[in-house]
């Protein structure tokens, strides 16, 4: 039922299957009275493309990836995301245009005085934005449903009544990932999933995304600072070096060597 | 002393050379201090003839009289419907008055400085004053004293409602963005609910707040128990003003005590 509906949705836009999911041309942004952060980003995913985002501490890669979404405005560039002009969309479909998008912190951002039920029910605000999707209570019984599916996902169902701030680092991770299947996106973002887990959690952590993304078709495009995921758990790798895309190679045929120049902490 | 020490006490002086402007500022605050004393009128012998007599109405204050015991008692069980149905009226109507004056969370800087204003004016004029001020526009009794109080709670909570918004953790809320929700779904599933102990606090406050607040409108004919401790003092009757005053002590404690039991069972 997910496929389909999400089928729909493609042929709504009008996207084909030679048309990228994301394309991204010359994007820039610098902050007010600071550096100029991104000076002209190119890349594209093509549908079902999984792609790591590499490079050093403050290279601005999450401003890139919230840039993605105006969750930051860019200052300039051309983004199409489904065939979409993202920054010319109106905040109506802007909004509609995010709950396409699944979106995955490195803090796993849930409401910690919710349960984790009511916490995956909020991927569902877009598509319904009654009460029903404030708080698990209130929740129509197939929104429920469709959540406790989405726990049983990540191995949580047993949990989907715990406090949020009771659960662990790895957990909480999960129901942000629960969270974002309830949303039934058509593409995944995540900065930096493993981050804040120890390396076996953050391990099972992207080992779940990708295996999601994969059941799913889902074009995914995740930031980290672990050489051994991101050559794993991708098709491509990118890196970023002052402002700029400075490497775009294939994950198979990925040099480790230069790939360590793009992480901070492993210096030569 | 030698000069070398001298010039080290020149450049570290003890106390800060104050500027001409500081200097006028202090000597102007401190006679207006000295003036206010005086015009006022309280002095010594004033003073002196006081104490005997606030010690003979004391004297007269006991033992208090019970005769109108159950009279004081419905008059305080008005009053403290009074404290209670415009605080929580008022508590109502802060929360979307907050929504609109927090920072981050108001739709736009138009709105949310014109609900600030609101909320502002309606703390800094005192509660006594919008007693009079509806007591005209609707009347003596309770009413008056109900709407007086709703004010004057949305003034309080109204700006300790938005500062608990504005608190609230930004990681859900980004998050809530993220998902596409709207405006009102993000504040009532990622805002609100970081909130409600801080929200629960505040509401209880108002709660004493209003039943302190409550006591005294009566003097301006607003309702309440106010208006019988007024007649018994024009009366010169210490005694029932005596039991009134320890009826209001009681209620007051109570709702204090139950407010801080409730309080540190929720924090
Ligand atoms: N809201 C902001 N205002 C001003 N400067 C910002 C803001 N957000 C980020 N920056 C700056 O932009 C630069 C890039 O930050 P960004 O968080 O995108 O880097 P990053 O590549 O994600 O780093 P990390 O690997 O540490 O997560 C940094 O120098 C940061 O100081
Ligand atoms: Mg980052």
């Amino acid at each position: 039922m997910l496929d389909r509906i999400s089928g729909l949705r493609t042929v709504e836009t009008g996207s084909t299957e030679a048309e990228p999911t994301l394309s991204v041309r010359r994007l820039s942004k610098s902050f007010t009275n600071g550096p100029c952060v991104l000076s002209g980003v190119d890349i594209a995913i093509r549908p079902g493309e999984s792609v790591a985002l590499i490079g050093a501490n403050g290279t601005g890669k999450s401003t890139f990836v919230r840039c993605l979404l105006r969750l930051i405005e860019p200052n300039d560039g051309d983004i199409r995301m489904f065939g979409l002009d993202v920054r010319a969309l109106t905040s109506r479909s802007l909004r509609h245009l995010r709950s396409r998008v699944g979106f995955v912190f490195q803090r796993h951002n849930l409401v910690l005085r919710l349960s984790a039920l009511s916490n995956v029910i909020h991927g569902a605000q877009a598509r319904m934005s009654s009460p029903g999707s404030w708080y698990q209570a209130l929740a129509p019984s197939r929104v429920r449903d469709e959540a406790m599916t989405c726990l049983e996902r990540v191995s949580l169902d047993g949990k989907a009544c715990a406090r949020a701030d009771s659960l662990s680092g790895g957990q909480s991770q999960r129901v942000a990932i629960a969270r974002m299947l309830m949303q039934r996106p058509e593409f995944v973002i995540a900065d930096e999933p493993d981050a804040s887990l120890d390396p076996r959690a953050g391990e099972e952590i992207m080992r779940l995304l990708h295996e999601t993304a994969r059941e799913r078709g889902l074009g995914l495009l995740f930031i980290s600072h672990d050489l051994e995921h991101a050559i794993r758990f991708s098709d491509r790798i990118v890196g970023l070096a002052a402002g700029q895309v400075a490497l775009d190679v294939r994950s198979n045929n990925a040099n480790p060597t230069e790939l360590r120049k793009f992480f901070a902490e492993e210096r030569p | 002393m030698t000069s070398a020490r001298f010039a080290a006490a020149t450049r570290y002086p003890r106390f800060e050379q104050p500027s001409a402007l500081a200097f006028i500022l202090w000597v102007s605050a401190l006679a207006f201090i000295v003036w206010s004393l005086s015009t006022t009128g309280l002095s010594f012998d004033r003073l002196a003839r006081g104490i005997p007599a606030m010690g003979g109405i004391l004297e007269r204050m006991f033992p208090p009289d019970l005769d109108r015991l159950d009279r004081i008692l419905a008059s305080l069980l008005v009053t403290f419907q009074m404290a209670v149905g415009g605080c929580v009226l008022g508590l109502i109507l802060s929360f979307p008055l907050a929504i609109l004056a927090a920072d981050g969370i108001s739709p736009n800087s138009i709105v949310r400085v014109a609900a600030r204003g609101l909320i502002a004016l309606f703390r800094t004029v005192p509660d006594l004053v919008w007693a009079l001020f509806f007591v005209i526009a609707v009347g003596l009794g309770p009413a008056a004293g109900v709407l007086a109080i709703m004010v004057d709670t949305i003034g309080y909570a109204g700006r300790f409602f938005a500062e608990a918004m504005e608190e609230t953790d930004k990681g859900p809320r980004e998050a809530l963005a993220a998902i596409g929700a709207s405006r009102l779904g993000t504040i009532m599933s990622a805002v609100v609910p970081n909130a409600m102990p801080n929200f629960i606090a505040t509401s209880l406050f108002c709660v004493e707040k209003a039943t302190r607040a409550s006591v005294v409108l009566g003097l301006v004919g607003a309702g309440g128990i106010g208006i019988e401790l007024k007649v018994a003092f024009d009366l010169f009757d210490y005694a029932t003003a005596a039991t009134i005053i320890l009826v209001i002590f009681m209620l007051v404690i109570i709702v204090e005590q139950v407010g801080s039991t409730l309080r540190r069972q929720i924090i």
